[in-house]
């Protein structure tokens, strides 16, 4: 999609095989094989759409971080990111069964594990 | 059933309950009352419990010294009254945000002797996070197990008793919607009030910490009555988390404080060099753990696999390309239901407001030939000041039902999601889109809601930079001046200049606020764009018409109150001092020479006794209905028809009105319309010479100097001044101030148009009003309701001063870069809308995007090291 631009370093081909598998596949949280994060990824900002991951730890400190902890982002929490804004942020997440929206700027502050 | 399986995270034990509790507890047994705090989370349905539990009876105030609502209400049973107060909703209780901070000193302060927490099925998981956070401050909890019917369409099954088991408290489904549940949740409530000794319910077990929550238990017992006002294991562990409220209140609160803290905070670096995490990691997980097991041990889910319906509806809705469309489709939808469905209805209510307008009118004293009493100048100023802001009820009544309809179906939040990126750009925030919504982004709106949406931006930066920028939308008050300009002096490209308008006043709002966040706010505490997206629901017929209900009344109290009287302090300053009595004097004889051409004509005649007085007067208004039911009637059907009707009114004279073929009458009827003329003339030129040396006019001639560079005279600044309280009375002043051509029943386009044409009047200084009028100062009512909103004179100020400023300098650029380069009006419309657009672009693309701070090595967090 064109809001890969900003996001080179050679993903956008993947992320776009993701986007389109995740639309034919019956709804899971995160379960399939083949739809984990590359192994290139390590903040949840690069995870691309449709592809998911598991919490690591946080960098943020403060409101950020206590705010997303209430959501579910702890550690070894699975979240799949499910789609970007138009204009490439902010990225929409499933976390159990909550839908949140983050800002890349504190997607950014999140390591994770494909 | 079987007995649940005892959990691992936490172990049931008997709770202490402060003593405190105790004591107001006993205090309002004997006065047959009770205290509830209803808590949950957002999202949860909090508000449709609320309502559920008590009805209509209820009352909206702030907490002290914030602007965070508190929603109190009262139900009664059998003698017994029971005060519920719903607490802001939060995800915790921590000490982070306003909002938490807010909900948790209400609870340590009014020691409720109960809480209700408001718990989302769907989101069982998440929501016991704050369940146990309660039961840790040791309240009697009653969980109210919400929109069972939405976790029953998903396939979740929930065994409540298992669930009651875990939690040691008990759980009542509701679903608040419907209103069901409210007598089980009654019940339970009398049955808590019953039980006396300490609260049960679960005590959750911090693992490894245990040992460090025990030392800081064992050192906060010492401290005298701190145990005695302060549930104490709760406090341990805020301590150990680092909260900085509760570390003030240690201070506060004890002596010997300092040493404790400093206790506290070296064993907080013994667990950390121990364990290798930070306490409130581990206290995070450890509720994580425990919700975990109890929803794995309550919750079936029997819908594996299947998509939820709001997100297959996002997949479309919220589609990268689509999404916008979608989003304009829905804008243009809510303005063309509400401004045109609207003023159709406008057409039905405006004879209402003519009819109590007349009504009024006929109580005042009546008029005279030339110098109207002023108590009915003043009377019919303030009513026609405040039906000019009626009228506009039914459009804002049904723009604020379509967009309560956004937001109780869920798309609001969505809107914030795909518009984020631009506010952000500008130091705004994604949950801005509501209040410029609200205060009209393309035509119609009111400031004075709009600033009111703004309480839900949890960023405080970005609210205030809302609140500062949601006045330069165009309200509904703005249009008529802009209308008339537009008329007058673009009327060649009037499509373009509209455009021009509707959308540059949106990138000068994002500039100002870009500008504001960067400089003055820069220091203001902000929040992170962390927002839940609800799933979608089909908003109620009752939820809609409450919200937009509240909204309109929020309006009409405001006209009613604040800007009915403005309205007597603005006619003080456009009347006072008024004509001198010589003046007056050489009015009166003016008059008095026609009308002794009329006394004359029908001295001797069965009329004369209307020569003076009242009877002159009312013969004079009988006149101006009949010649302007004449204008107006067209073909000889209806001018038979104006005739029967005049003819059977004024019996007594209506050979004066039409004199058919009577040439006696015919002379009384010249001799009259000779009088009524020459009436209407003075009146007029009395009115713009009060007009022209009142506090007003010498105001606006004085600061010339000034805005001579903006191009504006002195009758611009006169208007521009009288629009402060509300924006329409800028035509309407216009009105007084153009007066030649009036007796030719010109409009007054044509007339301004004339009378600018002769003096030079360019569409180069139509420009230079149209942008101050764009960066006007928010009218009085808004301004009020700046006040409430921010808590500060000092904001208000300058949400007065700074668009003053502004609108100044960007107006007299203009003008002066026009001028100096002899670009015409439009010319210059057009350089200086690709100038903001351009801006705006550089700007809002750089402004969001921070480089994230560096990577800061804090502990590890990975699973392992649990």
């Amino acid at each position: 999609m064109f809001g890969n631009w900003r996001h080179k370093r050679g993903r956008g081909r993947k992320s776009r095989a993701a986007l389109l598998n995740i639309k034919e596949k019956p709804f899971e949280t995160c379960r399939q094989r083949g739809d984990v994060a590359p192994k290139t990824c390590c903040l949840l900002a690069d995870v691309p759409p449709g592809a998911c991951c598991r919490i690591r730890r946080h960098r943020g400190r403060g409101a950020v971080r206590q705010r997303l902890l209430d959501l579910g982002f702890v550690p070894s929490a699975k979240v799949r990111v499910l789609r970007k804004a138009t204009l490439g942020d902010p990225i929409e997440l499933l976390v159990d069964d909550t839908f949140v929206t983050l800002r890349k700027n504190e997607a950014a502050q999140i390591e994770v594990d494909p | 059933m079987n007995p649940p399986t005892r959990l691992k995270g936490g172990a049931r034990q008997e709770r202490r309950v402060p003593p405190f509790h105790i004591e107001r507890a006993r205090k309002r047994a004997l006065e047959n009352r009770m205290v509830v705090g209803l808590a949950g989370q957002q999202n949860a349905g909090k508000s449709t419990v609320f309502n559920m539990l008590t009805g209509s009876n209820q009352h909206v105030a702030n907490y002290p010294g914030v602007t965070v609502d508190k929603k109190s209400g009262v139900y009664r049973e059998d003698g017994l009254k029971v005060e519920i107060v719903d607490l802001p909703g939060t995800y915790s209780l921590t000490s982070f945000s306003l909002e938490e901070r807010v909900g948790r000193d209400f609870l340590l302060s009014a020691a409720p002797d109960a809480v209700i927490n408001v718990v989302d099925a769907t989101q069982l998981k998440r929501s016991l996070y704050l369940t146990f956070q309660i039961l840790e401050m040791g309240f009697p909890v009653v969980v109210a197990l919400n929109m069972m019917d939405v976790a029953a369409a998903r396939g979740l099954k929930i065994n409540l008793e298992r669930l009651s088991h875990s939690l040691g408290v008990d759980v009542v489904p509701t679903i608040g919607r419907q209103g069901r549940g409210r007598e089980a949740l009654r019940d339970r409530l009398r049955e808590v009030r019953k039980r006396s000794g300490p609260a049960a319910g679960l005590m959750i077990q911090y693992e490894r910490l245990e040992p460090f929550i025990e030392r800081v238990e064992a050192r906060l017992e010492t401290l005298p009555d701190l145990a005695a006002r302060y549930p104490i294991r709760w406090l341990a562990v805020k301590l150990l988390e680092g909260d900085n409220e509760a570390e003030k209140l240690i201070m506060r609160e004890a002596n010997g404080g300092a040493e404790l803290l400093a206790d506290v905070r070296g064993w907080r670096r013994e667990f950390e060099a121990m364990e290798g995490m930070i306490p409130s990691d581990v206290i995070v997980l450890s509720r994580d753990r425990l919700a975990a097991e109890i929803v794995a041990l309550c919750v079936s889910d029997t819908s594996t696999g299947r998509t939820p319906w709001s997100e297959r509806i996002d997949r479309v809705v919220l589609n990268r390309v689509a999404a916008p469309f979608f989003l304009l489709a829905a804008i243009y939808l809510v303005y063309e239901i509400s401004i045109v469905e609207g003023n159709e209805l406008t057409l039905l209510t405006w004879p209402v407001l003519v009819w109590i307008r007349n009504g009024i009118a006929s109580l005042l004293p009546s008029p005279a030939l030339l110098f109207d009493p002023y108590t009915r100048l003043l009377g019919l100023w303030v009513v026609d000041s405040a039906s000019a802001l009626l009228n506009y009820i039914p459009i804002f009544f049904i723009l604020f039902a379509l967009i309560a309809v956004l937001e109780e179906s869920g798309y609001m939040a969505r809107i914030a999601f795909i518009l984020d990126r631009v506010f952000h750009g500008f130091g705004l925030h994604g949950q801005s889109t509501l209040p410029f919504i609200l205060s009209g982004v393309m035509a119609g709106g009111c400031a004075v809601p709009g600033v009111m949406a703004t309480r839900a931006i949890p960023d405080r930066r970005s609210r205030l930079g809302t609140i500062l920028t949601a006045p330069f939308m165009n309200c509904q008050a703005k249009l008529p001046l802009y209308i008339l300009l537009i008329n007058i002096f673009f009327a060649d490209h009037r499509s373009w200049a509209l455009f021009f308008i509707a959308t540059v006043s949106i990138l000068l709002a994002l500039l100002v606020a870009r500008l504001l966040t960067s400089t003055v706010l820069r220091t203001m505490e902000t929040a992170p764009f962390v927002m839940e997206l609800p799933s979608y629901h089909v908003p109620t017929l009752k939820g809609v018409l409450a919200r937009a209900g509240d909204r309109t009344w929020v309006y009409i109290k405001k006209v009613a109150t604040i800007v009915a009287a403005a309205a007597v302090v603005i006619f003080a300053l456009l009347q006072a001092p008024g004509l001198n009595a010589e003046r007056k004097l050489w009015y009166e004889g003016e008059l008095d020479k026609v009308r002794v051409g009329f006394e004359t004509a029908i001295q001797g005649t069965a009329y004369e006794s209307l020569a003076d007085g009242k009877p002159l007067i009312s013969l004079l208004r009988a006149f101006a209905n009949y010649e302007e039911a004449v204008a107006e009637a067209e073909g000889p059907k209806a001018l038979e028809a104006v005739q029967a009707k005049f003819k059977a009114r004024y019996e007594n004279y209506y050979p004066l009105l039409d004199p058919g073929t009577d040439e006696q009458a015919a002379g009384m009827r010249a001799a009259l319309k000779a009088l009524a003329d020459r009436r209407d003339e003075l009146r007029r030129d009395i009115d713009e010479e009060t007009l022209t040396y009142s506090f007003f006019g010498r105001f606006g001639r004085a600061i010339v100097p000034v805005t001579r560079f903006a191009g504006f005279d002195w009758k611009t600044n006169v208007a521009l001044l009288s629009s402060f309280t509300a924006r329409e009375n800028s035509v309407a002043t216009l009105g007084v101030l153009y007066q030649e051509g009036a007796d030719e029943n010109q409009r007054l386009e044509e007339r301004m148009r004339n009378e600018s044409r002769a003096r030079g009047i360019t569409p180069l200084h139509a420009l230079a009003v149209i942008l101050f009028f764009a960066l006007y100062p928010p009218c009085l009512a808004t301004v009020i309701m700046i006040k409430a909103e921010t808590a500060s004179w000092r904001w208000t100020l300058f949400s007065i001063v700074f668009p003053i400023v502004l609108g100044l300098a960007v107006s007299s650029l203009v003008f002066s870069v026009g001028r100096a380069f002899s670009l015409s009006g439009f010319k210059m419309m057009g350089i200086f809308y690709l100038t903001t657009l351009v801006l705006a672009l550089v700007v809002g693309r750089g402004g969001g995007r921070r480089s994230a701070p560096p990577e800061e090595q804090l502990t590890d967090l990975s699973p392992q090291s649990i």
